[in-house]
Parts: structure tokens; sequence; C-alpha cells
């Protein structure tokens, strides 16, 4: 009886502690972001293709894809993308810089444990379970399309 | 021009994250996991494709496109090798991505210090 007390204490206290974030606000700077993200990955896929027009489509997104996570990585490194993240939130979360910055940011957080407790095991607390869902479910329809 | 369809596609999809977040308060993990098997899905129907050249970078950049690249490449390698492909093709679709993303995280980590405790 008492903890079931305190229980609704507690949430009501971290209820009241969560930062709200007004809804029309944030969805339009996230509209904004993810679009600007999406335009300088046009941007840069453009260039490539401007300089080695010799590419195949599919090679000119890879190194698009790179240069991308190279940019979104660094600006983590140097704390930027984590103040772009409070002011976007879903625009700098879903873009594959999202996920560069989602594999650069605990490694740089969790540094201090070490280089392979730290750095290399901390790297993969949110990217694993994203390549992990992304290689099964993609094993799941490779293997569904040998049957059709 | 086709920046325009670009940055709408590019921030609508974001958008839809951000609600995600707001109303249903999912973690960022989360996200990006559902995000991949709408990729995933949306190329195993074939739907990818047409949307993809219409909007190029503004759905090939969102994570939705590593997702579609991954079923892409698994689709693609059982057709040409058989059961094999379909457990190497999407990891080698991906592996730019992938190794990029490792191996700059831990460039990074070894020469920057974390900014939140200072």
């Amino acid at each position: 009886m008492d903890d079931k007390k305190r229980n609704e204490a507690y949430n009501k206290y971290v209820k009241a502690k969560i930062p709200k974030t007004r809804a029309w606000p944030s969805l339009f700077n996230s509209f904004l972001v993810g679009g600007i993200i999406c335009c300088l990955g046009q941007g840069i896929n453009d260039l490539i293709l401007l300089w080695f027009p010799s590419l195949a489509e599919q090679t000119a997104w890879g190194y698009t894809l790179i240069v991308l996570i190279f940019i979104a990585s660094f600006l983590t490194g140097i704390g930027v993308y984590d103040k772009i993240g409070k002011f976007a939130g879903g625009g700098s979360i879903v873009p594959i810089t999202g996920f560069s910055n989602s594999i650069t940011s605990p490694a740089i957080e969790f540094k201090h444990e070490g280089i392979i407790y730290g750095i290399c095991v901390k790297m993969f607390t949110i990217a694993g379970p994203v390549i992990v869902v992304g290689i099964v479910s993609s094993i799941v329809v490779g293997i569904i399309y040998l049957f059709i | 021009m086709y920046y325009l369809w670009v940055f709408l596609i590019g921030g609508f999809i974001c958008m839809l994250g951000q609600m995600l977040i707001i109303y249903t308060n999912i973690t960022s993990a989360r996200i990006l996991v559902t995000f991949v098997l709408v990729g995933v899905v949306l190329e195993a129907f074939g739907i990818f494709e047409p949307i993809s050249a219409f909007a190029r970078a503004g759905i090939n950049v969102p994570i939705i496109g590593f997702g579609a690249s991954l079923a892409k490449g698994a689709i693609g390698a059982v057709k040409a090798r058989g059961i094999i492909g379909a457990f190497t093709g999407g990891f080698e679709a991906t592996a730019g991505g992938i190794a990029a993303a490792v191996v700059f995280a831990f460039i990074f980590a070894l020469i920057f210090k974390s900014k939140t405790k200072s």
C-alpha cells in the first residue's frame, strides 16, 4: 500500500518534470531541419554526379550517405549536432545523420570507460537494434522473394 | 525544381518522426527501428522505387532509405545467387554506410571529449 502511494507520487513528479514540447512549433522545426538535411544530401549527390558523371546512381548514393555520415559524426564531436537536435527533434533523428549521431554520441560519452568497453561497446547502444532489425527483416524479405 | 519536392517529402517524413515523439513518447532508438522497418516493407512491396524516382534525397536520406537498400540488396542477391544472397545481400548493400558510421564514430570518439559534462 505504501509502495503504491509512493509510486503514484513519483509518477506525478516525473510527469511534472518532463519538459513539455509544444506540439506545433516542434513539428514545424522538425519539418524545416529534416527538409534542409535532405536538400543537403541531394546537393551532395548532384555535386558527386557532376564531378564523376560515370558513377552508377547506386554508387553515387553510397558516397552521398558516407559524406552525410561524416558531417554528422564531426558535428556530434564538436557538440553542434546536439544543439541542432534540441531545436529539431525528429528532424535530426530520422535522417541518416541521426543514425550517425546515435553511434558517435555514446562513443564519445562513454570514452572514459576505456576504448573497448567504452567506445566500442557503447557505440551500438542505439545503432545495434537498428542494424539487428534491419538485417533480420531483410533476410526474411530475401527468403520470401526466393519462393515467389 | 525538384529540390522543393526533396524538401517537402524529406521534411514530411521527419515530421512524422517528431509526431511519434510527441504523441507516443517513444525513444529515438525505437523511431530509427520503426523507420528502417518501414523502408524494408516499402521496398519489399516495390513501393519504394517509384517514390524514390520522384522524391530522390527526400526519401533516400531519411533512415527509410537505409531499410530500403537492405531489402533491395537482399532481393537482388537472392535472385542472382539463391538463398545465400538473403544472408549476404542486405549487409553488402549497406556496408558502406555502416562501416563509415562506425569508423568515423571511433575516430571522433578518440579525438573529442564529451561536451555535456562541462
